[in-house]
């Protein structure tokens, strides 16, 4: 090891990564960034002060050792830095891209208090992208057993415990109510942010765990949770379903033509490929001045994708300030950078007729920041006669989504009043061998805390099953080491193959 | 790509064939584990090819000892038609997810009228045969614009204690619209429990006008334009009794007095300039051969 880094030596400004200019990229599907080349990765590792406290473990939800694949990076050992990741996660490629790291690992590293912090996100992507251009994966020898294990939902909460139960043997079988696989991530994030390539190659390596995928799949209604266990001989199930149903706002002009929840706009462009209609036979229906209200990542994905899609004026209508802004701060940079008009600190009254049915405007008004709510934020409050007409034709709500009620309705899981599956800190729910984790339970959060709960549902499910396992699917304390993407705990029963 | 790693188990093949008309066909298809499942009221969604669109259609029909779902389909724009032209027996549809919906009510019932207009005479067939097997006293109400689309009068008024056969031209049974129908049955009885309509909603909305001074409980299986059929769109959102529902996993059942079906007609021309655009460019045969998808332009 060289002598010890110091804030002062590192490389002082954080590597940039190429992206296509905002002019070009704002009317194209391509991905938006490009990535980090070989070099740029080397020089951007450089910059990790391989802190002895490892702060920036603790900030990310499932404990990836930051400063243990950027070494590796740094010594130009890339398959040893994959390594280190797959110990932690299943989607490196997909989280380095879509993680908001500045609320989770880069908001905590310590480079980040007087520099730019090191940027991890784009690193793991990097890691990620060269497993799958190389067709690395961590396939382990796998001792199969003879149990069954059905997951229901293939988002990443679910693939997760898919892949989990599959290395430590079991049989899983995967359903799926769409007709491709990957949740959120396929129908919902567009493709210049993670481009269908990307989650292909992921779905693919836990199809090679030996995980079978049943599409088309409605599970509830084709059969219920209660038959897997029974006549269909499941040992356990995981319920990873997410939380997919739009929420509206009950104001007059809702059901005009032109009013659509951005789950609907984005499910016909990226699982429906309405953007290719008339030659996918999916219709689309969208307008030329669009508006849509909420700041999340669902908003920007769907004002980028009408942006995309030809329209000329696209505004974003939130009800709070920029800085009570939900979404990604890179998302919101882009947004901004690609020419969407925000509307801050504006809430929509009505959406107003046009005599045909179709939307003319938006009735709407301003607002003012009062006193922190429940949520910590500063709470709008109106100001009096400050109504005004916004001029739109397509109205896009990306407000917030619920919990789905098929499985409540068809089986006997305890909910919560909200309609969200109660598990305990095991993800266990209240059906002796049924186990819940994702947007499912915790409402609306991020791709990698489905993932983590994925893996923590399985590895209680391991215990529920007898497995040989730790208690800690990713205990920090173990990670030091690698071997093919297996934690150390699962190594001491398995021979381990090439793949 | 994923269709290689991710085969699909079931390969939903057509087993029968059938054309009631020029306009109007059914498909038996093959699928064991949804005939188990199935329950009157439901509906499945279905592509009949990989850039097709997502459809809904109600289950007319489900045996499931030959392990089958009946569906009867009108051709009426450019999904509903390729597949009349391409759906022959032995050929595959690409998916089909269901069953979806929350099964109709039928415990309890003691008399009920089932109304069916036009092609709403499938979807309001297992209800009827269900409400029989249940011990209900049953009258079927049925309605076709004239006797050339008559289809399954045989079946339907077997599951009937009393069957009404309405046509608008006078051509077949009585003459009228089934208000008509529903008229004679409610005059005849006046311990009706239940009036069921299934059909167009313009023929759903005059079923629930007709009814409501009788005060006779009804219900009618909306059809919304759907996507996902999940409950993860809300583009089959409907208003009834003043509310935002999602027909595909609230409904398709609604009580029909509560249902506001000028909202419901409204939403349905969503799309009616592309849904001609579509089908103009198939009436051309112009369908381009696809060429592999992931256009990225600028890329
Ligand atoms: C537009 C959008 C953008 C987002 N952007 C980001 C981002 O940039 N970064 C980030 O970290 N997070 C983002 N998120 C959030 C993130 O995608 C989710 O938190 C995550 O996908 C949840 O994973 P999950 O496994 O719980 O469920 P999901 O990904 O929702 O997957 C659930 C799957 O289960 C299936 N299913 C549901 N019910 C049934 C049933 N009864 N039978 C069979 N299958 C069923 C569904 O079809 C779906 O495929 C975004 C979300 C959206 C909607
Ligand atoms: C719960 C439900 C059950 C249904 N059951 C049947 C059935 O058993 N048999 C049958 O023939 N039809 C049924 N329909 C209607 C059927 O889905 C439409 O006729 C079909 O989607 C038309 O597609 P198209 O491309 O041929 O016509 P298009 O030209 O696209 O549309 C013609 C009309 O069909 C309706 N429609 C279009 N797309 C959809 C969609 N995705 N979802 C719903 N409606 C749409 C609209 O009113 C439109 O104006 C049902 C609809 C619903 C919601
Ligand atoms: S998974 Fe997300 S939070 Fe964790 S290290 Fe990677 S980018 Fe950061
Ligand atoms: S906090 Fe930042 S600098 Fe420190 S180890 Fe983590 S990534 Fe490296
Ligand atoms: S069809 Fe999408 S929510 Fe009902």
């Amino acid at each position: 090891m060289a002598k010890k880094k110091t804030i002062r030596t590192i490389p002082q400004d954080r590597t940039p990564m190429q992206e296509q200019v905002p002019e070009i990229r704002a009317r194209n599907f391509a991905e938006v960034s490009l990535g980090y080349e070989l070099a740029a990765a080397v020089r951007e590792s450089e910059r990790c002060l391989m802190c002895p406290d490892e702060p920036c473990i603790r900030g990310c939800p499932v404990g990836i050792n930051i400063p243990g694949f950027i070494a590796k990076i740094g010594e130009k050992d890339f398959h040893g830095a994959y390594d280190v990741l797959t110990d932690t996660t299943l989607l490196p490629a997909i989280c380095g891209r879509v993680c908001p790291q500045e609320t989770q690992c880069e908001g905590v590293c310590t480079v980040g208090e007087s520099l730019e912090s090191v940027a991890i996100g784009r690193l793991e992507r990097f890691v990620g992208d060269m497993a799958i251009a190389e067709g690395w994966s961590a396939v382990p020898y796998i001792e199969p057993n003879e149990l069954r294990v059905g997951i229901i939902g293939s988002g990443p909460s679910g693939m997760a415990c898919a892949a989990d139960m599959a290395k430590a043997g079991c049989k899983v079988t995967v359903f799926e109510a769409f007709q491709q696989p990957g949740g959120v991530l396929r129908y919902g994030i567009p493709e210049f942010r993670l481009p269908n390539e990307v989650v292909d190659a992921e779905i693919a390596k836990v199809a090679r765990l030996g995980v079978t995928f049943r599409m088309n799949a409605l599970v509830g209604r084709l059969f219920t949770i209660e038959q897997m266990l029974t006549d269909m001989g499941f040992d356990a199930v995981f319920v990873g379903t997410g939380a997919g149903t739009p929420v509206f706002m009950d104001i007059a002009g809702e059901s005009l033509s032109g009013v659509v929840s951005a789950n609907e706009l984005l499910t016909r462009i990226n699982l429906m490929q309405a953007r290719d209609f008339p030659a996918h036979d999916t219709p689309l229906g969208l307008g030329k001045k669009v508006a849509v209200i909420g700041a999340g990542n669902t908003a920007m994905d769907a004002l980028r994708v009408s942006l995309r899609l030809g329209a000329d004026k696209v505004m974003c209508v939130y009800r709070r300030g920029h800085e009570e802004a939900p979404a990604r701060a890179e998302e919101l940079h882009h947004a901004e950078q690609e020419g969407i008009e925000f509307h801050w600190l504006t809430n929509p009254l009505a959406i107003l007729d046009d005599g045909n049915g179709n939307v003319r405007g938006m009735l709407c008004q301003r607002m003012e920041l009062g006193e922190p709510d429940k949520s910590g934020r500063r709470r709008p409050v109106p100001v009096e006669g400050s109504d005004f007409e916004l001029e739109c034709d397509t109205v896009v709500y990306a407000i917030g989504t619920n919990a789905n009620p098929i499985l409540g309705q068809t089986s006997s899981l305890a909910l919560t009043d909200r309609g969200y599956i109660v598990a305990n800190d095991s993800l266990a729910t209240s059906i002796d061998g049924v186990f819940a984790g994702g947007d499912i339970v915790t409402g609306a959060a991020t791709v990698i805390e489905a993932m983590g709960a994925g893996r923590t549902a399985a590895a209680a499910m391991k215990r529920y099953l007898g497995l040989r396992d730790s208690t800690l699917p990713y205990a920090p304390a173990e990670r030091a080491s690698s071997l093919f993407g297996l934690a150390p705990e699962q190594r001491n029963f398995v021979r381990v193959q090439v793949a | 790509m994923v269709a290689e790693v991710v085969p699909n188990a079931v390969p939903y093949e057509i087993v029968t064939r059938t054309d009631f008309s020029d306009v109007t066909y059914l498909l038996e298809v093959l699928e064991p584990d949804m005939a188990k499942a199935a329950h009157p009221g439901q509906f499945v969604m279905v592509m009949s090819h990989a850039e097709g669109e997502r459809i809904p259609l109600t289950i007319a029909d489900f045996d499931r000892e030959r392990g089958t779902i009946t569906l009867v389909v009108q051709a009426i724009g450019k999904t509903t038609r390729e597949m009349q032209r391409d759906l022959i027996q032995g050929a595959h549809l690409y998916a089909m997810v269901g069953p979806m919906g929350i099964p109709s009510h039928i415990e309890g019932v003691k008399k009920v009228i089932c109304v069916g207009g036009g092609l709403g005479v499938a979807p309001v067939y297992p209800q009827a045969r269900a409400f029989k097997e249940a011990g209900a006293y049953v009258i079927g109400v049925i309605g076709f614009r004239n006797k050339d689309l008559v289809f399954w009068e045989d079946k339907f008024e077997s599951v009937c204690d009393e069957f009404i056969i309405c046509s608008d031209d006078g051509s077949v049974g009585i003459k009228g619209l089934v208000t008509e129908g529903i008229k004679i049955a409610l005059e005849k009885h006046d311990d009706v429990d239940e009036v069921i309509a299934i059909g167009p909603p313009i023929m759903m909305r005059a079923c629930s006008q007709f009814t409501q001074p009788y005060g006779v409980h009804t219900v009618v299986s909306l059809n919304p334009i759907m996507v996902d059929g999940t409950g993860m769109c809300g583009g089959c959102r409907v208003k009834v009794d003043g509310r935002t529902r999602f027909a595909c996993v609230d409904g398709p059942d609604f009580d029909a007095h509560k249902v506001d079906f000028d909202d419901l007609m409204a939403r349905l021309k969503r799309f009616r300039e592309q849904e001609k655009q579509v089908l103009d460019r198939w009436e051309q045969g112009c369908r381009i051969p696809e060429a592999p998808t992931m256009s990225t332009p600028g890329a």
